[in-house]
């Protein structure tokens, strides 16, 4: 069959009058900036015992093969189960915290210097905020690893930085590059027509972005801003890469301990998780919540 | 002539054979204009003949290519002025009222001449309240702007300007956005506003209004004035062909 001709769109055009060509949906797609709070959210609450059923049955499925007992595997969990979580997970947490506080505290920086209308100050801006948005998180921990030194002397006092402080500094960077883009995105949210009237009543730039602008978009960046919470506190076991004893190390230090019987694999690892889901799960629905009703409100 | 020499019978806006082009679109092209202080202008013409960019380029909102607007004597234009100072002058009203809306109709009246001029805050407030009734907006003064019909929307826009005292005032269209039943009462607002002496320049699409308000109607089309002079000799006996053409389809 022939194809239909369109004058406009795939045969010269008859009129010199300019054509809407249909939609470029590559062209047209937009990001969605809490699209990851949106699909935890969205999973069905049954996940969590169907991960407790993968803890208890798979020993019992991979008995067969062994002589290590199925008892023996649940016992092992359990006793492991307070250090995992008070040790291993509350490290996961703090390193989220902090990492959270430090790259919100350069993202907003550096998001403002974006938007600067002198090329000096917003080139340098773009440049850092798409060099560290668009590098593998890993790619990013192992420089600062390996550039920070080991030690540092200040007026004579060693201070030794731990390997959790520099995964802290590691992980800020994706953090203030992505918190840079959401200050910005919601910044440029806000109508011309704003500044416009400002401008027109003697409104300083400074004046105008912090009296007329920031107040407007500051709850639109809030859940972008837990978004990227829920992203890091996913991206915290990278940190065991480092050696950081957080819950994966010590998952792994828990299963040597119990001489690596490949049976504790999936339970062990499905405990993390477990803890990983339960967290982050009321964040992503917090977070799909509050965009929804800001997206009502304003 | 600059701002020192500057005296109030000479034009309070002074637009000389202004050229501005975005990118290579020229959509003045040579406009020249003068404003007396107390007199009422309107500018109109066929859209994207250049009104709006014109009465913008009155309080630097855009910049010019060539030519010299004057306000009080003050170069406009010039690098070095302070555009603070022009637009302390320069009130300016728009189509969509740009009204802050996380601030109430008090507050938006409020804040530039507290924030800016750092009047006292009870005295501006005072003044604040009288703008509020001249605009009869009573009662509404602790609504935000969610909360109003666009036409009390731009009267509280009115009274936004009008708090920072200024001289000349520009409405670029203000009532293009409205419901047909809104017009009137933003109308009534500015005719009362042209009554009191303030100097206005307005670009409008209501040739009703126009005439019955104007001292002096200017018509623009591709970037230039067509034709102007005082409105009954404009609507009556108009002389070019494109002001016939255009008035004919809009009368």
């Amino acid at each position: 069959m022939a194809s239909k001709t369109i004058p406009g769109v795939n045969a010269k055009p008859t009129t010199d009058l300019p054509v809407l060509l249909p939609l470029n949906p590559r062209a047209t797609m937009i990001t969605d900036p809490v699209g990851f709070s949106r699909w935890v959210s969205g999973l069905p609450l049954w996940v969590w015992p169907a991960m407790v059923a993968i803890i208890f049955l798979w020993p019992a499925a991979a008995l067969a093969q062994s002589n290590y007992t199925y008892t023996e595997a649940v016992a092992a969990l359990f006793k492991w189960m307070p250090l995992l979580v008070t040790s291993g997970f509350f490290f996961n947490v703090l390193i989220s915290l902090l990492t959270m506080i430090l790259g919100t505290a350069a993202g907003v920086v550096l998001g403002l210097m974006q938007i600067s209308p002198t090329k000096l100050i917003s080139w340098p801006a773009k440049f850092a905020t798409q060099a560290f948005r668009n590098s593998p998180w890993l790619v990013l921990l192992f420089i600062v690893l390996l550039a920070l030194p080991f030690e540092v002397t200040i007026f004579g006092v060693i201070i030794v930085i731990p390997d959790w402080v520099k995964a802290v500094f590691g992980l800020s960077l994706p953090i203030m590059a992505n918190i840079s883009e959401v200050v910005r995105g919601a910044i440029q949210s806000v109508p011309s027509g704003q500044w416009e009237a400002a401008e027109s009543l003697a409104y300083t730039r400074q004046q105008t972005l912090w009296r007329i602008i920031l107040p407007q978009c500051f709850k639109r960046m809030i859940p972008p801003w837990m978004n990227w919470y829920a992203i890091l506190t996913m991206a915290t076991p990278l940190c065991s890469l480092l050696g950081v004893e957080e819950l994966i190390t010590l998952s792994r230090q828990a299963i040597e301990a119990e001489d690596n019987h490949p049976e504790l694999l999936v339970p062990f690892y499905t405990f993390a998780l477990m803890i990983f889901f339960a967290y982050c799960y009321p964040i992503a629905r917090f977070t799909i919540a509050l965009e929804k009703r800001f997206a009502v409100k304003l | 002539m600059n701002s020192e020499n500057w005296t109030p019978d000479q034009p309070i806006v002074s637009i000389k054979d202004v050229h501005k082009s975005f990118g290579d679109l020229e959509v003045l092209k040579g406009v020249t204009l003068d404003v007396m202080k107390g007199e009422v202008i309107c500018i109109i013409g066929p859209s994207g003949s250049g009104k709006s960019t014109l009465i913008r380029c009155v309080n630097a909102l855009n910049d010019i290519q060539s030519g010299s607007i004057l306000v009080e004597g003050q170069e406009v234009h010039d690098p070095k002025l302070d555009k603070l100072e022009l637009r302390q002058k320069v009130g300016m009203v728009f189509q969509q009222y740009n009204l802050f809306p996380h601030k109430t109709a008090l507050e938006n009246i409020m804040m530039a001449p507290v924030l800016v001029l750092k009047e006292d805050k009870d005295e501006v407030e005072k003044r604040a309240r009288a703008l509020v009734k001249k605009v009869r907006l009573e009662g509404k003064e602790n609504n935000y702007p969610g909360e109003l019909s666009g036409g009390q929307q731009q009267r509280v826009a009115i009274a936004r300007s009008l708090a920072m005292r200024p001289d000349v005032m520009l409405f670029d269209e203000v009532t293009a956005a409205l419901d047909p039943e809104t017009v009137k009462e933003v109308l009534v607002t500015i005719k009362e506003l042209a009554q009191d002496g303030m100097t206005c320049i307005l670009v409008t699409h209501e040739m009703g209004f126009a005439r019955e308000v104007a001292d002096h109607i200017y018509f623009t089309d591709r970037g230039v004035i067509v034709e102007h002079g005082p409105p009954d000799t404009f609507f009556d006996a108009a002389k070019d062909p494109r002001t016939k053409e255009f008035l004919s389809q809009i009368l």
